[in-house]
């Protein structure tokens, strides 16, 4: 159990000049001791890098990594106490489970009977105590990645564990127990842990706080609610959520206009000084409106969608998409109608021409 | 075009991939083929192509008998989840190819409108190896599409794209699917993105076809637990039960009145998203203590531990719970599901449609 | 109704009259004068088996039979070991890798009877480089001689010539281990011998049960290169099955005998290809199929 420290960047050449030379861009972060974290965003951001360079896999061309305020950035993995669970499960082949969870303790010269101790502990907590004595090649990918995950809990002196779009190769309905699995890990443990996955439901439902990346940049880091409700920049607001959150263009003429219509309601002072901005509302706070209430539009809906557990009714206000989420006990529009959107309340938010919010 | 498949089989040595099952898909709509991995869908898939023969039943296209028929002689046209395309030819030749061999005309003008609709006009030069994942699968989606075949198989086509763009996607090729006539047929394991797509589904699992129908149908009355657990995400509740002429009895004691029930032993199916913690009249309470609560931003997700075993329930926004905290969950009896003690479903809730 | 396009037998023909003419006629030749003694090119009389009953009392054939077993089985258990560690030990990616893998390539592009002839020569304590060295370090030498030094010249001919093949086979499958096994491994703690115990040969199996196959059957029916080296000699000491059957066919004229014995020969080999084929199939379903993703 340690607390990370990490500043650092890592370029792809020896002089860096422009951002697109970055692989990451110079960022200042911590993970505390026995926290929950993920590093959430699309392929080619970075996260994956920077997973491998706190695991010690990767060297960053500057800066500095520290486990407990030591300095680690020359330790290799091993040196530096981390474990890691990869993107397919990685397991040995010839082995039983049982001798598979106990490999880094005999490595390390571990008593036998300690190491019996604790592969039974760790077992029993990844419920596959019945499976021990089981060729490890035979079993299914989940309790393959469990395998591959209790390898890296058996140590008692892990620093971290560091996982790599774990669930990938696993089934829907079986990527439910597994995530319940490490959350109750984690709160038994309390172990460091960080994940890194492109699927925001993941990591909204395992980590504490998550760090949002794109193009080698930490955008935000928060907790899941302050993601949702307050995402400090449109990419945040687009990559969270399912679907993501609305934009419409807006700009002030005399009070707010969304869309190219004029909009009554609440709006923060600061807008009347942006100039051309945009206006942000998630489609689980999007209302089905009465006509011409303040703070809704019109829009013509286009495809209304039944998706068991809500309705997703898309529809067109303007040139702008705008999508809604109604529950499942609603009565949802019908492909054609025009409906009224209250788009402007308590959720809404504001973003100026950088993308980042105003209000 | 009318895909017909009679008590259509795969075995492979002693073991069954497919069990005999009787299909006839809508034509021109989307079907989706639901289940896990290793269900069958892609045994099925190369089935209806041509790609392999069955050991039993028949497969018929507009009544005319093809099985055994190779598949090019089929004019089918297939997306795999690998993004395959031809790597040694330019983007433009791989949308044209095949147009190319059947020596149709006008070559340019079809390439760049697909392009343009799949968003690959500013590569059409580039090689699918310089393009992201997500190109490469549009120029193989543009490919497919070029064929304009009558059946096109899409097996899983997204699972190797990021979450994000796979919405993105998916949302393109509904409108993609919808502007053109042919039969599609989509496999996938996630119940979200059947939902999403619309059309109907098929639900297979272990090789077994469970039910057909339209999309919603299927999964507000699926025809047996099997179903009921291939098609739900978050998994059903599940919880037995005693049924009587009242209704069926909770081991908690709480009773949802249920009509035309004989004495015998339940299971009753309750969705995550019927539960609720705010109490609305004529609802039933279960209590219990909260396991764990996952919090994905629109939803909440809280396993709670309750006479009736662990319970998951979906709510709406964010919601913080202490581990261990007690907690009523409540349920409209009207949204109760019955299955028989052979798992066949006696009473679904009365779904509404759009 | 299934159409049926008759043209591509026509393609098919020319390859037929070709495989006819070199491989099934002379085969249908062979069996025909395995059940007859020619005593004349006139005079044939049908025997029926009993040619393969006296080929299989042959106590010469029986020698010759141990010596080839003993041979293969000398051969993998050299080649093998030797190859994965040479596998092991090539440079894996740059010009390093090209340059190393065309310099082991080499040995496998000559001709057979040239390899005999570099052997023969190179192992003369005359004019050979390592003939004079061995005699110079005062080791008696003689693979003329004695069978020992004949048997050892032909061993180290053999794992001279087809080791790169094994190395080659085992350097691919090597490449084809992805790199998560390897920092699984690191982050586990494993020593370098733990990795390749449970990591590497274990992922070889597939690529070693190809390299076992293809060796055992080249070495069982080796010809050229011990011929060319010794002559089969000193006396019958490196006479293996294909040099025996030689001697009898063209040596003796014994062409009834020599063709029964061909096709004993020829079953054998069909029958060790079975079973390691069989083998090899079973090892290959119950290992590990990784599901590619991502």
């Amino acid at each position: 159990m340690a607390r990370i420290d990490l500043d650092l960047a890592h370029a792809y050449r020896p002089n860096p000049q422009r951002d697109e030379d970055y692989a990451l861009l110079p960022l200042k972060m911590t993970f505390r001791d026995g926290g929950a974290y993920a590093l959430l965003g699309p392929s080619g951001c970075g996260k994956t890098t920077l997973l491998n360079i706190i695991s010690g896999l990767v060297t960053p061309s500057q800066g500095t990594v520290s486990f407990d305020g030591a300095d680690v950035t020359g330790k290799t993995p091993q040196q530096r106490n981390i474990a890691q669970v990869f993107q397919f499960p990685v397991i040995y082949d010839t082995m039983t489970v049982a001798e598979n969870l106990a490999f880094p303790l005999r490595n390390r010269g571990v008593a036998p009977d300690r190491i019996r101790q604790r592969v039974g502990k760790i077992a029993e907590m990844l419920e596959m105590s019945g499976q021990l004595d089981r060729r490890a090649s035979g079993l299914a990918a989940d309790a393959k990645q469990k395998i591959s995950l209790g390898r890296g809990l058996v140590r008692e002196d892990v620093s971290a564990v560091l996982f790599d779009e774990p669930l990938t190769v696993i089934d829907p309905h079986l990527k439910w127990q597994l995530r319940r699995k490490l959350k109750q890990i984690h709160h038994e443990l309390k172990l460091t842990l960080v994940y890194v996955t492109h699927d925001q439901v993941e990591a909204l439902t395992f980590a504490e706080e998550v760090v949002v990346m794109t193009r080698g940049r930490a955008v935000q880091v928060g907790s899941a609610d302050a993601l949702f409700e307050r995402p400090a920049h449109t990419f945040v607001g687009h990559f969270i959520g399912s679907p993501g959150m609305n934009f419409l263009p807006a700009r002030w003429a005399n009070g707010l206009e969304v869309a190219g219509r004029p909009l009554a309601g609440p709006a923060p002072a600061a807008l009347s000084a942006a100039g051309e901005f945009k206006l942000g509302v998630r489609p689980e706070y999007v209302t089905i409106a009465s006509p011409d209430a303040p703070g809704a539009l019109p829009a013509v809906v286009s495809m209304v969608q039944d998706v068991g557990t809500y309705w997703l009714v898309t529809a067109k206000a303007g040139d702008a998409v705008l999508r809604a989420r109604l529950a499942p006990d609603a009565d949802p529009p019908k492909v054609g109608d025009t409906t009224w959107l209250g788009v402007l309340g308590t959720h809404t938010c504001f973003y100026n021409r950088n993308e980042e919010l105003i209000a | 075009m009318q895909l017909t498949l009679e008590n259509l089989g795969k075995q492979v040595g002693p073991t069954p991939y497919l069990y005999p099952m009787n299909l006839s898909l809508v034509p021109r709509a989307v079907t989706v083929l639901l289940g896990a991995t290793q269900a069958g869908k892609t045994t099925l898939m190369r089935l209806m192509a041509g790609l392999d023969k069955p050991s039993e039943g028949t497969v018929r296209v507009d009544g005319v008998d093809v099985t055994g028929v190779p598949v090019r002689q089929r004019n089918v046209a297939m997306v795999y989840q690998q993004f395959i395309n031809y790597p040694s030819m330019t983007v433009f030749d791989n949308i044209a190819s095949p147009l190319k061999l059947r020596g149709e005309g006008g070559i340019e003008t079809r390439v760049r409108s697909l392009a343009e609709r799949l968003h690959i006009e500013p590569f059409l030069q580039r090689l699918p190896s310089e393009l992201s994942g997500g190109q490469q699968q549009r120029v193989a989606l543009a490919r497919a599409l070029a064929k304009n075949a009558p059946l096109m198989l899409l097996d899983e086509p997204l699972v190797n794209l990021d979450y994000k763009l796979r919405e993105g996607l998916r949302e393109e090729l509904t409108h993609l699917f919808a502007a053109g006539d042919s039969t599609v047929v989509y496999a996938t394991t996630e119940p979200t993105e059947a939902l999403l797509l619309g059309g109907y589904t098929a639900v297979l699992d272990a090789g077994e076809l469970l039910q057909y129908g339209p999309t919603a149908e299927v999964f507000h009355r699926p025809k047996s637990i099997r179903v009921a657990r291939a098609f739900s995400d978050p998994p059903m509740n599940l919880v037995p039960a005693r049924a009587d002429d009242r209704g069926v009895t909770l081991p908690s004691g709480a009773v949802a009145p249920v009509p035309g029930l004989t004495a015998s032993d339940v299971t009753v199916g309750l969705r995550a998203s019927a539960l609720r913690v705010a109490e609305r009249p004529g609802d039933l309470a279960l209590r219990g203590k909260v396991e764990l609560a996952e919090i994905s931003g629109s939803d909440t997700f809280v396993h709670v531990d309750t006479a009736e075993g662990e319970l998951v329930a979906q709510l709406t926004g964010v919601h913080r719970f202490e581990l261990g905290e007690g907690i009523t969950l409540y349920v409209n009896p009207a949204q109760v599901y019955v299955f028989d003690p052979a798992g066949a479903l006696l009473r679904a809730p009365a779904a509404r449609s759009a | 109704m299934k159409p049926v396009n008759q043209k591509a037998w026509l393609l098919v023909l020319p390859v037929v009259l070709c495989v006819a003419f070199s491989a099934v006629l002379p085969l249908m030749t062979v069996v025909n004068y395995s059940v007859q003694d020619i005593i004349s090119p006139e005079r044939r009389v049908f025997v029926g088996t009993e040619w393969f009953a006296a080929v299989m009392r042959d106590e010469e054939l029986h020698g010759a039979l141990l010596r080839q077993i003993g041979f293969s089985l000398a051969v993998l258990a050299v080649e093998i070991p030797l190859g994965i560690a040479l596998a092991l030990s090539m440079p894996a990616t740059g010009w390093r890798s090209s340059a190393v893998l065309v310099i082991i390539a080499i040995s496998l592009l000559i001709p057979w009877n040239v390899v005999g002839t570099i052997w023969q020569i190179y192992g003369r304590t005359d004019i050979g480089l390592m003939g004079a060295a061995l005699a110079k370090l005062g080791i008696d030498y003689n693979y003329t001689g004695s069978a020992t030094d004949a048997w050892l010249t032909v061993l180290v001919m053999d794992v001279w010539h087809w080791t790169p093949l094994v190395a080659l086979l085992c350097f691919a499958g090597l490449q084809a281990i992805p790199d998560a096994y390897y920092q699984a491994a690191r982050i586990d703690g494993a020593s370098k011998f733990a990795v390749f115990r449970f990591i590497q040969l274990p992922k070889l199996r597939g690529v070693l049960m190809i390299a076992v196959l293809l060796r055992f059957m080249d070495s069982f029916m080796i010809y050229t290169e011990p011929f060319v080296l010794t002559g089969g000699g000193p006396g019958n000491a490196t006479t293996f099955l294909s040099q025996y059957l030689t001697q009898k066919a063209v040596g003796q004229f014994d062409l009834g005998p020599a063709a029964a014995f061909s096709l004993i020969y020829f079953l054998i080999i069909l029958l060790l290809c079975f079973i390691l084929y069989n083998w090899m199939q079973r090892v290959g379903t119950s290992s590990d199929a990784e599901v590619s993703h991502g």
